[in-house]
C-alpha cells in the first residue's frame, strides 16, 4: 500500500504568543484533489508551508509520500505555488522555468519548459522578461513552475487569484488533468466555488483548527435536484454526484421526458458558513 | 564522490550562475562602476601632481632621493589602499543586500527553498558569487592604483601580491558579516548595519593610532580587540605594513599615520584566524537560515 501524499497529525504552530495552527490532522491519498478552505487569518498558507518544509512545526508532525516534511527527499516530490510570489524580474519565462529544472533535477530540457509553457497559455511571449508581464502572465509562469519535473504533489497557494475568468478555467483543466496522471493537489482557495468544482474533498479551518472535513457532497450534506419532465417538477435529495444520472435514467427508461436538471439544495457555501459560524460561537 | 554530493554541486552552481548574474545587473554595480572610474581618473591627477610638485621639494630637501619616493609612493598608494577597501566593502554589502530575509519578505525565495536544495549550498552559493565579484573588482582596482603610482613616480610597494589578496580577504570577510546579516535583516537594515559595522572598524583603527600616539596601552589594545573580532580592519592594517615592510624608516612611519588605522603586523596567527572567521560565519549563517521560518 503506497504512502498518503501528506499525512499531518497534531501539527502546531505557534508564533510567539501567537498559535497559527492547534492540532491540526489531515490526510490525502495519492491522486486526491483536496480544497482547503478557511477565513483570512485561519491559518492555511501556514499549513501549506509546513507540509513545503518553509515553516518549522512547534508540535505535531507532518509527512510527505512517507518522507518527513522538509526533508530533501519529501522537497523532490513537490511543486508549491505560494500565495505571494515573485520571480526575478531580469529573467525570462523561460529562464525561470531552466532555473527551477536545474534545482529540481528536471531533465525535461526545452520539450518540458516549451510544453509547461504551453499548458499554462504562456507562447508567444518572445523575449520578454518577468518583469514585463502582466501578473495574472506571472502567475500562470508560477503554475508552470510548480509542475516542473511532474511532481506528485502539489501545494497551490490561491493560485487563481490574480486570473481571469479564462486563466481560472485553464487552471481548473490543469488540476483536473494533474488527477488524471495521479498527483495529489492540495488547493487552497477563497474560491468556493472553484474549490466545489473540482476537489473530491475539503477541508475547512479555523483560528486554526480543522471545524470541518470530508467529501464535497458530504460536506453538503445532500444535494436537493430539481427534474423538469412532462408531469411538472420533481424534487429529490441526491445523497453523492452519481445518484443524479442514475435518477435521471430512470426516468427516461420510465418514457418520461427531461426538459431540465437544476440544483436547489444547500451548496458548499452554506456548509462552508455554517462550519465557520459553528467554530467562532 | 555520493550522487547527494553531485546534486548539491550542481543545485550550488545553478545558485551561483543565478546569483552572479543577478549581481551584474544590480544597479549598484553600475554606481559602483562610475565611482572606481572617477576615483581613479582622480587618484591618477593627484599622483602626477603629487609625484611632480614633491619631486621638486624632495630633490632639495632630500638626501636619499629613493627614500623621499618609497615616502610619497607609500603615502598615495595607501589612500588608494583606502579608498579600494571602502568601495569593495559598499560593493560586497549591496551584493548581498537582502539575500535571505530581504528576497523572503518579497517572495522571491520560497520558491527557490521548496526544491531539493539545502538552505546551506544556497547560502554558499551566494556568498561564492558575491565573493567572486568583490575579490575581482578590489584586485583589479588596486593592481591600476599600483600601475599608476608606478607610472608616474616609479613606486611599486613590497608584496604586491600578497597585499592585494590582504584586501581581497578583508572584502570576502565583509562579505560574509553582510550575508549574516542578511539572515536576520531586511534590505535597507541590513546595509546600513554592514556598513556601520565597516565604520566601526575604521574607527578602531584610528583609536589604535591616537593611543599609538598617546602612548595609552587601553586604547591601543581596545583597538586591537575590535580590529581582530572585525578582522577586515587587522587585514588591512597587515596590508599597510606589507606594502613597506622592507622599506626606509620614513614609509613605515607615514604608512602608521594612514587614514582610520596605521599599518599594525599582526603576525602569522592572522590567517589561521580569519579561515576560521569566516567559516564560524558562515556556519553560524546557515545554521541560523537552517531555523528561520520563510
Amino acid at each position: 500500500m503506497s504512502a498518503p501524499a501528506v499525512e499531518v497529525r497534531g501539527l502546531t504552530k505557534s508564533y510567539g504568543a501567537i498559535t497559527a495552527l492547534s492540532g491540526v490532522d489531515l490526510r490525502i491519498e495519492p491522486g486526491q484533489l483536496v480544497g482547503l478552505l478557511g477565513p483570512n487569518g485561519a491559518g492555511k498558507s501556514t499549513l501549506t508551508k509546513l507540509i513545503c518544509g518553509l515553516v518549522r512545526p512547534s508540535a505535531g508532525s507532518a509527512t510527505v509520500l512517507g518522507h518527513p516534511a522538509g526533508s530533501m527527499a519529501s522537497r523532490a516530490r513537490i511543486g508549491y505555488l505560494a500565495e505571494l510570489f515573485r520571480f526575478p524580474q531580469w529573467l525570462t519565462p523561460d529562464e525561470v522555468l531552466r532555473l527551477h529544472q536545474r534545482l529540481a533535477c528536471s531533465g525535461g530540457g526545452a520539450v518540458e519548459r516549451g510544453a509547461l509553457l504551453e499548458r499554462v497559455g504562456l507562447v508567444d511571449l518572445g523575449p520578454r522578461r518577468v518583469g514585463e508581464i502582466s501578473k495574472g502572465m506571472a502567475q500562470r509562469l508560477g503554475l508552470a513552475q510548480a509542475m516542473i519535473g511532474s511532481p506528485q504533489l502539489l501545494l497551490l497557494d490561491e493560485p487563481t487569484s490574480a486570473l481571469d475568468p479564462i486563466g481560472r478555467r485553464l487552471v481548473r483543466d490543469i488540476l483536473v488533468g494533474l488527477r488524471e496522471r495521479g498527483a495529489s493537489v492540495l488547493l487552497n482557495s477563497h474560491l468556493l466555488s472553484e474549490v466545489e468544482q473540482v476537489c473530491d474533498s475539503v477541508t475547512i479551518i479555523d483560528a486554526g483548527r480543522v471545524v470541518a472535513s470530508g467529501s464535497v457532497d458530504g460536506l453538503r450534506g445532500g444535494r436537493v435536484v430539481e427534474i423538469e419532465t412532462e408531469a411538472g417538477i420533481e424534487r429529490f435529495e441526491a445523497t453523492d454526484r452519481e445518484a443524479i444520472p442514475a435518477r435521471i435514467r430512470e426516468l427516461v427508461d420510465a418514457g418520461r421526458s427531461v426538459y431540465g436538471v437544476r440544483e436547489s439544495g444547500s451548496s458548499l457555501e452554506d456548509a462552508y458558513l455554517e462550519a465557520v459560524k459553528g467554530a467562532g460561537e | 564522490m555520493s550522487a547527494a554530493t553531485l546534486s548539491a554541486l550542481a543545485a550550488g552552481r545553478a545558485i551561483a550562475g543565478y546569483a552572479l548574474r543577478e549581481s551584474l545587473r544590480r544597479r549598484i554595480l553600475g554606481v559602483v562602476g562610475a565611482l572606481t572610474a572617477l576615483f581613479l581618473v582622480l587618484f591618477a591627477l593627484g599622483a602626477h601632481f603629487a609625484f611632480e610638485d614633491s619631486g621638486r621639494v624632495g630633490s632639495e630637501l632630500s638626501t636619499d632621493g629613493s627614500g623621499f619616493a618609497d615616502y610619497r609612493g607609500a603615502t598615495l598608494l595607501g589612500l588608494a589602499m583606502f579608498a579600494t577597501l571602502f568601495l569593495g566593502a559598499v560593493l560586497a554589502t549591496f551584493l548581498t543586500l537582502g539575500v535571505v530575509r530581504g528576497d523572503a519578505e518579497v517572495g522571491l525565495l520560497q520558491s527557490l527553498l521548496v526544491r531539493p536544495v539545502s538552505r546551506r549550498t544556497i547560502l554558499v552559493a551566494r556568498l561564492a558569487a558575491a565573493t567572486m565579484i568583490g575579490s575581482a573588482y578590489v584586485a583589479g582596482v588596486f593592481a591600476i592604483s599600483i600601475g599608476i603610482t608606478a607610472l608616474f613616480g616609479g613606486y611599486t610597494p613590497d608584496n604586491p601580491i600578497a597585499v592585494t589578496l590582504l584586501l581581497v580577504l578583508a572584502v570576502i570577510a565583509i562579505t560574509a558579516i553582510s550575508l549574516l546579516a542578511s539572515v536576520f535583516l531586511s534590505g535597507t537594515a541590513q546595509g546600513i548595519t554592514v556598513l556601520m559595522i565597516y565604520g566601526s572598524g575604521l574607527t578602531a583603527g584610528l583609536l589604535g593610532q591616537i593611543g599609538d600616539a598617546l602612548r595609552a596601552e587601553t586604547l591601543v589594545n581596545i583597538s586591537r580587540v575590535t580590529s581582530w573580532g572585525l578582522p577586515f580592519e587587522a587585514l588591512y592594517q597587515q596590508a599597510l605594513y606589507m606594502m613597506s615592510a622592507d622599506r626606509s624608516a620614513i614609509s613605515k612611519a607615514v604608512l602608521g599615520l594612514g587614514p582610520f588605522g596605521g599599518a599594525v603586523h599582526s603576525g602569522p596567527a592572522l590567517y589561521p584566524f580569519v579561515v576560521a572567521y569566516l567559516i564560524a560565519m558562515i556556519a553560524f549563517a546557515a545554521f541560523a537560515f537552517e531555523r528561520r521560518d520563510i
